[in-house]
């Protein structure tokens, strides 16, 4: 089957694109038209499945969680890409682009980062390659996601807090884009999800597929099955759903199914919902959906998960929603963590709080009982202890 | 079709000196005021900036002008508000230069349309991409009579420059040195840069902004360039507050 990929301008449909400023130009340029070159040669292709293998711990196990199952009345599973060395499919991405990095014989990184685990996902790769660090994290999420932020620095990473706007996950990326702008040469700009200007949602995409890859053959391996029925994943900018979904994708036969951050609600005014409540304009270099003003001013958005807590949505996903091809969705702030401690409580995993709005999701599913549902547990919730504690304190579960 | 940027170049060998300011800065109404104070003091042309929330290429001055422009209610419907009917009182080209979000929303034929009814000269969008820019607006922008200027930096390819050259209009902005507006870097260390540039024999003219600030740094550039753009430094001499006459200083004092 052909790949999923965006035209060789970057389009997927009219979204995606490099919508950027002259001087990112050089930069752009030449990651666009090496970068599948370096990606499909035999090197690359040996180092990242070997560092995905052993450095990393893929295969992530696809666990079947007969709890679940139980409860919602379907095969339920669970891809762990919360068991990743760092704790969630970031690294998969940050592996890859560290490689690329090289190849390029660029000596320095910068990447922005939300919840932080884009963040350490970075810090931990450039420490093992040598390389210097600097992550760009909003001044809010650098308070609510503080353990993060020391494991950072203990990386040897320096941590630069992002003071303008909403001071989250979009004015992170802001100063990065900045930060580029200022060192093209000898700097190379790790994104952390399938956003930003070709060929970043592909390259990053082509990263996280692994997952699905896995997915495939675990489901064939575990039922039979040449496809799972139902793929359920959240989205930020989206890669660690695209990673889900990559391979189903137009298979016509899985359901796909993109969770959103409703936030407070969707009609509240704190939320992160893009889909719901944005309209198409560009963000951070690509055509998408955003939420913003008439008058065309991102709007600040508001989801107690840091990871989600951003007004676009990767340009795949747009174009995807677009065409009918997968289902977007969203949950509530209070879904997610009541989700999140319902699974911690029924099968032992904190997942993190990005990560429970899929798991939230399952409530309004109405599966089959013969129905093979993957729920993409993209990371661990070590880092949303604060937030679980503070919601566990204020209602306790029954 | 004739306009007044080309002509302003055209017509003299003299080196331009052009402002900006972001629209709605310090105040909503500031607008027409500061373009007759700098009108008055002596500018060649004018930047005006239209505010964007998230202004990737702007360092924090220009940042925090453009959050309080928002604030204080400014958008691309109210600019063309006050600058309709401006050409009966300025005459100084007008360019202006904004993020390509808000424009795409307000719809960009509506805004190409508005920028004719107002006398608008030129237009800097840096992030529309020149090869964007080709295929769908360029036909519509040179019907209007409108320059689309393009960026250069020390990193852009002969070629490039060539390419940019061919397809812009007004004049070629040569940022110095790389960076986001109002970086203090040196601009004596970006001479090789300007050297070369200056050497290629292009059909637009040539002019340096980000970064430039001072009389000294007007004096560097008056070697190698037809005009210079400050942004940063004005937009901090507004802030702190600003009559007609402490504009006609600044602008003296860059002379
Ligand atoms: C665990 C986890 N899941 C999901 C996300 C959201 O990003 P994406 O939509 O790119 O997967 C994040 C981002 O920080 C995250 O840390």
């Amino acid at each position: 089957m052909k790949r999923f990929k965006p035209d060789n301008k970057g389009y997927y449909g009219t979204y995606g694109g490099a919508f950027i400023p002259e001087m990112l130009l050089p930069n752009i340029a030449t990651l666009q038209a090496s970068y599948l070159e370096i990606i499909n040669s035999e090197s690359f292709r040996k180092e990242f499945r070997q560092l995905l293998k052993d450095y990393v711990g893929r295969p992530t196990p696809l666990f079947y969680s007969a709890n679940l199952s139980k409860r919602y009345h379907t095969q339920v599973f669970l891809k762990r890409e919360d068991l990743n060395h760092t704790g969630a499919h970031k690294i998969n991405n940050t592996i890859g682009q560290i490689l690329i990095a090289k190849h390029l014989n660029k000596q320095r990184i910068i990447a922005e980062t939300g919840a932080g685990q884009h963040g350490v996902a970075t810090a931990t790769a450039c420490a093992l390659m040598g390389m210097e660090c600097t992550v760009f994290m909003g001044a809010v999420d650098m308070k609510r996601q503080a353990h993060n932020v020391e494991r950072m620095r203990m990386l040897g990473a320096r941590v630069v807090p992002a003071e303008s706007g909403s001071r989250t996950l979009k004015d992170a990326t802001n100063e990065a884009i900045r930060e580029w702008i200022r060192y093209p040469e000898d700097t190379h700009y790790i994104i952390g999800s399938v956003v930003g200007p070709h060929p970043y949602p592909d390259m990053v995409a082509i990263f996280q597929s692994v997952i699905s890859d896995e997915i495939k053959l675990q489901v064939k391996a575990k039922c039979g099955k040449e496809h799972p029925d139902i793929v359920i994943a959240c989205v930020g900018g989206g890669s660690n759903a695209i990673g889900a979904f990559y391979h189903f994708i137009d298979n016509g036969h899985t359901r796909l199914i993109a969770v959103e951050a409703a936030g407070m609600g969707l009609e509240s005014g704190k939320t992160a919902a893009s889909i719901a409540m944005g309209r198409k304009g560009v963000i951070h270099g690509n055509m998408t959906f955003l939420m913003q003003t008439e008058d065309g001013q991102i709007t600040e958005p508001h989801s107690v998960s840091a990871g989600l807590d951003y007004p676009g949505i990767g340009p795949a996903h747009a174009y995807l929603w677009d065409t009918g091809k997968i289902e977007v969705v969203s949950i509530t702030d209070e879904a997610a963590l009541k989700a999140g401690l319902m699974l911690t409580r029924m099968d032992g995993i904190i997942p993190a709080l990005e990560s429970a709005h899929a798991i939230a999701y399952l409530e309004y599913l109405n599966a089959a009982p013969e129905d093979v549902v993957v729920v993409n547990l993209s990371g661990r919730g070590d880092k949303d202890l604060p937030a679980y504690q503070k919601y566990f304190q204020s209602c306790p579960i029954d | 079709m004739s306009n007044r940027l080309t002509d302003l170049f055209a017509q003299s060998d003299r080196f331009k000196l052009s402002l900006f300011f972001t629209a709605g800065y310090p105040r909503l109404v500031d607008t027409e005021r500061i373009l007759t104070a700098l009108e008055e003091g002596g500018v060649d042309f004018v930047e005006i900036g239209f505010p964007f929330s998230d202004p990737m290429a702007d360092g924090p001055v220009i940042q925090n002008s453009s959050q309080q422009a928002i604030a204080n209610g400014m958008a691309l419907k109210v600019l063309f508000g006050q600058l309709k009917g401006i050409r009966d009182r300025i005459r100084i080209p007008l360019v202006l230069m904004g993020y390509l979000n808000p424009v795409l929303q307000f719809g960009m034929q509506q805004f190409i349309a508005n920028c004719v009814t107002c006398g608008v000269d030129g237009l800097i969008l840096p992030d529309l991409p020149v090869e964007v820019y080709v295929d769908q607006y360029k036909a519509q922008f040179e019907a209007a009579g409108l320059a689309f200027i393009p960026l250069i930096t020390p990193q852009t390819s002969p070629e490039r420059i060539r390419f940019l050259d061919t397809h812009g209009s007004g004049f070629i902005y040569l940022v110095s040195g790389p960076g986001t507006t109002g970086g203090d870097k040196c601009l004596e260390q970006e001479a090789a840069y300007f050297e070369r540039v200056k050497a290629m024999p292009l059909r637009l003219p040539k002019v340096a902004g980000f970064g430039v600030r001072t009389k000294s740094d007007i004096e560097l550039l008056r070697q190698y360039v037809d005009g210079a753009i400050i942004g940063s430094a004005f937009v901090r001499h507004l802030e702190a507050g600003w009559s007609n006459a402490s504009v006609a200083h600044f602008v003296a004092a860059l002379k």
